[in-house]
């Protein structure tokens, strides 16, 4: 079939542009009396179901995330406190990026051959693809703090070192289970 | 002496006090109104002491923005049309309100004052000059300022103006049939007689065509979306591509105005201009017989903030449009232009003809 034949060449009466004009503004004024409804009714303080618009007002406003989106690492800890991680290198070769730098040293403890005794993640080059908590075998680095406003004014400032991801107090209150059902109003 | 006060007087404010103010509140409306029809909220970010007031404030931040900025001259361009261009725009912009009957005549201490800046008694004609001259201001800014794409956005500004000017022009002609002057004051008083004693006889009804002629002919004169090729953000960024600071706050100033006063036009031609329905210089006399006499001040308020009323639906529409229609091909707007329109406002001539010689 040839592609062009799903579209139908333009009448007269089309070719003035007036009924297209006439189905375009019906959809933009459409949207535009539903939102400002629901704007003034917000305003006045009547709370409705539906929100007047589908941006957040990000800085005052966070967006509920998705339980599975992957935000800012941490570095699990054991139950004595010492780091889950092995040194075994593995999130270092599956990082695409190349953004984490391991260094190994022996540990104390005769069970567990290493621990990191180096551990930074360079968060300007890092991507984002959670490749290295797949890779990960002892659940050492997970991307599950719900932080994700990670920005500094330095490169420096971008890298983390391995006590910084040790010691992140994960947001765990911007996940939301089911963010399409969150109520809620925007700011103006 | 005391009519050259008058004037002034009416300058300050007809042109001062509601045309740029409408205009500067343009700027805030085209960015909420565009947010609210996308399904967003719109600039919000500038405040004052923690108050936003809706973006109200993004205005001030514009206009202190575009004041302190360098006004960069590129190297190559000639140096006294690139700084004439700007100001050429604005000011074919701002005189043409100077022949829009705003309302009737006002009487103070027993002095007549029509409500219109100047009474030109060949209002449509002076308004087509200074539609003519806008295109001046275009071309040269483009062409002054070398630069390619500049020179591009100036050629497809001046095709295309001048196309839809014989479009504009044509369209009027049925309105000069139908009210027999060329008086925009005597244009506007004509729109406020009652058909068959009950329906004003606003342009409109006479000329449904010419109106819609007239409308989308006005819009390619501001340049605006649908027809704005000779801005082309995407592809050739436009004729101002080299200005910066105040001369592109000129240019600015100048799309907005144009609008305002492609609006007021339309407004005035074909909307009744200042006329409340079954208003006159003495009051309201209802089709029912009855009479409320009302003061002349009272009335010229009334009729002022009929047009007003008018002039912001119209240009809420002409947003609207701007806001939802897509940019047309150049080969489309010529189309449109030379092929359409053209023809469409001859038949509206012959149409116009025929229907007055049979009513006679
Ligand atoms: S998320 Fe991807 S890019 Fe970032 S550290 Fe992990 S593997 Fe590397
Ligand atoms: S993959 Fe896990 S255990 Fe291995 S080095 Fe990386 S964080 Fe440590």
């Amino acid at each position: 079939m040839n592609v062009h034949d799903k579209y139908k060449p333009l009448t007269w009466w089309d070719k003035t542009y007036i009924p297209l004009v006439i189905d375009g503004l019906s959809v933009t004024l459409r949207h535009f009396f539903r939102n400002i409804r629901l704007h003034i009714l917000n305003v006045l303080g009547i709370k409705t179901k539906e929100r007047g618009a589908v941006t957040y007002q990000y800085p005052e406003e966070m967006r509920p995330l998705w339980p599975r989106t992957r935000t800012l690492h941490r570095l699990m800890r054991r139950e004595d406190g010492s780091p889950r991680c092995v040194a075994c290198m593995m999130c270092e070769t599956a990082c695409p990026a190349r953004c984490i730098y391991i260094v190994a040293e022996e540990r104390p403890d005769v069970q567990i051959e290493k621990q990191p005794k180096i551990f930074n993640i360079d968060l300007g080059k890092c991507v984002f693809c959670g490749y290295c908590v797949e890779a990960c075998p002892e659940d050492a680095i997970r991307m599950d703090t719900g932080i994700i406003d990670i920005a500094s004014y330095t490169r420096n400032g971008m890298l983390l070192t391995k006590e910084q991801l040790l010691n992140i107090q994960p947001k765990v209150e911007n996940y939301v289970a089911r963010p399409d059902l969150v109520e809620g109003q925007p700011i103006y | 002496m005391q009519a050259l006060a008058e004037a002034a007087g009416k300058f300050i404010f007809f042109i001062g006090l509601i045309v740029l103010q409408i205009a500067a509140v343009l700027t805030w409306v085209e960015r909420k109104q565009s947010a609210v029809m996308q399904d967003r909220i719109g600039a919000n970010r500038a405040t004052i002491f923690g108050m936003r007031m809706l973006g109200m404030f993004h205005m001030l931040a514009d206009m202190l923005k575009l004041f302190t900025k360098e006004f960069f001259i590129p190297m190559g361009a000639r140096k006294f049309i690139y700084l004439l261009a700007p100001m050429i725009s604005l000011l074919f912009a701002l005189v043409g309100f100077a022949a829009i009957p705003f309302g009737d005549v006002l009487i103070i201490g027993g002095r007549e004052i029509p409500l219109q800046i100047a009474n030109i008694d060949i209002g449509i004609l002076y308004i087509f000059a200074v539609l003519g001259m806008a295109v001046y201001g275009v071309v040269l800014g483009a062409w002054a300022s070398n630069n390619n794409y500049a020179l591009l956005g100036g050629l497809r500004a001046s095709a295309q103006m001048l196309s839809y000017e014989v479009a504009i022009g044509i369209s009027l002609v049925g309105v000069i049939m139908v009210y027999q002057t060329v008086d925009l004051m005597e244009i506007a008083r004509a729109q406020g007689q009652l058909l068959w004693g009950w329906l004003p006889q606003w342009g409109i009804l006479w000329q449904p065509l010419g109106f819609l002629i007239f409308m989308a002919a006005g819009i390619a004169e501001t340049k605006r979306i649908p027809f704005d090729a000779p801005e082309g953000e995407s592809e050739i960024v436009g004729y101002f591509i080299e200005y910066s600071g105040m001369g592109f706050g000129m240019y600015f100033l100048t799309d907005f105005l144009e609008t305002i006063l492609i609006a007021s036009l339309t407004v005035t031609f074909f909307l009744g201009g200042f006329q409340v329905p079954y208003l006159y210089a003495d009051g309201f006399h209802f089709p029912w017989g009855q009479v409320v006499l009302l003061p002349n001040i009272v009335v010229a308020v009334l009729q002022f903030l009929s047009f007003l009323i008018k002039l912001i639906l119209l240009l809420f529409i002409m947003m609207a449009i701007r806001w939802t229609l897509p940019r047309f091909r150049y080969d489309q707007i010529m189309h449109l232009g030379w092929k359409i329109l053209l023809p469409a406002s001859l038949i509206n001539i012959l149409i116009t003809a025929v229907v007055l010689t049979l009513i006679g």
